[in-house]
């Protein structure tokens, strides 16, 4: 079985309980063994001073190398994170590829209000879902309950569940048997010409 | 069309745009092209047509616009997105003009982009499933109880005829009596709903929290006087179609209601804990300028863009006046039968003045009217005494004997001068004029006004 290895690699330490739902999360749906670490480096050159955000894109080429043999990285982190045509991403994955990254920057408001922390959790493990889903070749999906539903708000976030729809399962399953596609060193989007 | 027959093709020179353009849509499931500039756009689509263009304004040789131009004269079909990173009014103007189907100024929040893309999508297979009415006119057209031979609002009803046959939600725009209940049961009735229930709600006249409970029903003891549970109009229309009239008068909060169940196709009773699944299709109307709510905060922008999938505006009767004799035979027959007084006509005199009415109440006005008259009229004609109209009550002014000015003249100078006064900015003179963007744009089309050198709008003049 391959493993997850799940990075944390933000400003301040995460809640125990954040990372660990994440991890149970992962886990449960893709049936992979998951390792989690507290990163000391971080990607210096992700932050973009003009937008005053990071990259996630030059997270993911940062995390790609920082697997320590795990076959899948997913990093986490409190960075605001932006791709360079949207003002802001919850997360970013490789397609087919090996790495993912997932924030809480935009996944509510200070964990201090009460019932805010638990909401944030549980978003946190929505998109490190999705994310993940989308290094194991899945796409997004129609069904808005399924953890791979398009979420470009929070209410989408909200409305989806942690877990993978019946289709999404099978795909992923149906996927792994074809040989796991995260052997390939750059991810290649089948789609682009 | 399935998501991979959509084929997307990004036109940009920037090659991080293009990698996190395409790595965003690519996870839809789109076919995705990438072009660095123009002319490599353009070759492209000589080898297999594109279905949807996301095209730059700034590039270096072929710039943004001149792609857009040479692809709508050549694939009309194609939709182009124009995308720019500061947006000027000259630049949306004649982006527009030239066939645009919108621009968007980057870089763009998550969930417009993504909308904004169905939107195409869903238009696309509309435009690629409608017969393109250029054949000549029929001499009456009837779309179940519509009647026209307005070129205008025939279209519309093609429009309206081809999505009935889609599952999108539909909003319907248009001023109070133009037909909009009439539309949507005639989408209805065309598509494969027709045979299960349709449900109608007026949004308008109710409080929020009877509304609420009438949409979603309620659950026995959710409170004072609920004495049995029932089921909302969302379970009642199960399997068919539920149309909100007035949809533009709903509060903030059943407003987040409404965007829940269209996203996730579920309800919950008031005071249930358990959500249904429903299938339903929503058709809404509105005789508001829901762009310009949604701009003042009032309506929320997500909700505006889940409605305005399909948008099929009604116009008013003054603009489609030959309609008014087909109309008249039609409504005289149905009065005719319903009050049990046979009449025939209308008397010349009366033809005119209901042919010189400004109709602001639209064809439920001139049905009124006409079932006035019936009512104290005696015999088989209708006389122009019997109307309670007169040649000069509703008609447009604005042009004196002193000044004659066709109510467009006088429509274009106001329009010229709410933009310079606004320094430009067509969103602000929407505003001030209370009509939507689109519409402003499409009237600084109509009469070709331009900004001059010294930044004043004046008519362009021909080429």
């Amino acid at each position: 079985m391959s493993e997850v290895l799940l990075l944390w690699f933000g400003q301040k330490r995460p809640a125990a309980d954040l990372l660990e739902g994440v991890r149970r999360s992962v886990e449960r749906e893709f049936d992979r063994a998951v390792r989690v670490g507290l990163s000391p480096e971080r990607p210096e050159d992700a932050f973009d001073a003009r937008r005053g955000q990071h990259s996630s894109t030059r997270i993911l080429a940062w995390l790609k190398d920082r697997h320590e043999g795990a076959h899948r990285v997913l990093g986490v982190t409190d960075a605001d994170l932006f791709i360079p045509i949207l003002t802001f991403v919850f997360g970013e994955a490789q397609l087919s590829g090996r790495a993912a990254v997932v924030s809480t920057a935009r996944l509510g408001d200070t964990p201090l209000i009460p019932g805010e922390a638990a909401r944030i959790a549980l978003r946190l493990q929505k998109e490190a879902v999705h994310e993940l889903g989308h290094t194991f070749g899945l796409l997004h999906c129609a069904d808005a309950r399924c953890a791979m539903a398009r979420s470009p708000s929070l209410r989408h976030v909200d409305a989806k569940s942690p877990v993978l729809c019946r289709a999404c399962r099978a795909r992923t399953r149906e996927l792994s048997e074809n040989g796991d596609v995260h052997e390939q060193e750059e991810h290649a989007n089948p789609d682009r010409r | 069309m399935s998501k991979k027959n959509t084929r997307i093709l990004i036109v940009d020179d920037e090659e991080i745009i293009r990698e996190s353009l395409s790595g965003w849509l690519g996870k839809d499931g789109y076919t995705i092209g990438t072009a660095p500039d123009g002319l490599t756009a353009l070759k492209l689509m000589e080898e297999h047509p594109w279905t949807i263009l996301l095209v730059d304004l700034k590039m270096p040789g072929i710039d943004g616009l001149e792609v857009l131009k040479r692809v709508k004269e050549r694939w009309s079909d194609t939709a182009v997105l124009i995308m720019t990173a500061y947006a000027t009014v000259d630049t949306a103007v004649n982006a527009m003009k030239a066939g645009a189907f919108d621009y968007v100024v980057k870089p763009f929040d998550p969930e417009e982009v993504s909308l904004v893309v169905e939107k195409i999508v869903a238009q696309q297979a509309l435009v690629r499933e409608n017969v393109i009415l250029r054949k000549a006119l029929k001499k009456e057209y009837r779309f179940h109880d519509l009647v026209t031979k307005s070129p205008a609002l025939l279209a519309t009803l093609e429009l309206a005829k081809t999505a009935a046959r889609s599952a999108s939600t539909v909003l319907v725009l248009g001023e109070s009596g133009t037909g909009k209940e009439l539309l949507a049961r005639a989408i209805h009735a065309e598509s494969p709903r027709n045979g299960k229930p349709f449900v109608a709600m007026s949004c308008a006249a109710l409080t929020e929290t009877l509304l609420e409970s009438e949409l979603f029903g309620y659950e026995k003891g959710a409170f004072t006087g609920a004495n049995a549970r029932r089921e909302g109009k969302f379970e009642a229309a199960s399997g068919g179609t539920l149309f909100l009239d007035e949809i533009g008068d709903i509060s903030p909060k059943l407003q987040l209601d409404l965007l829940r169940v269209l996203e996730e196709r579920r309800v919950t009773r008031v005071g249930g804990t358990e959500s249904l699944a429903v299938d339903v299709r929503i058709i809404a109307a509105t005789n508001r300028d829901l762009r310009r709510a949604v701009e003042e905060g009032r309506f929320r922008q997500d909700l505006f863009y889940r409605l305005n999938v399909i948008t099929i505006t009604l116009i008013p009767l003054r603009d489609r006046k030959e309609d008014i004799p087909l109309l008249v035979d039609r409504l005289l027959e149905q009065l005719s039968s319903e009050l049990k007084r046979p009449v025939e006509r209308v008397s010349p005199e009366a033809m005119a003045i209901l042919l010189a009415h400004t109709w602001p109440g639209n064809v439920r006005e001139l049905r009124n009217v006409l079932e006035r008259a019936i009512v104290v009229s005696e015999g088989p004609v209708l006389e122009a005494r019997h109307l309670g109209l007169n040649l000069q009550e509703g008609s447009a002014s604005g042009a004196t004997p002193e000044h004659p000015a066709s109510l467009e003249e006088i429509e274009r100078q106001y329009i010229g001068s709410v933009l310079r006064q606004s320094g430009g900015n067509v969103t602000q003179a929407a505003r001030i004029l209370d009509i939507d963007r689109v519409t402003l744009y499409a009237k600084i089309r109509k009469y070709g006004l331009k900004r001059a050198e010294d930044g004043e709008f004046e008519p362009a003049t021909p080429a």
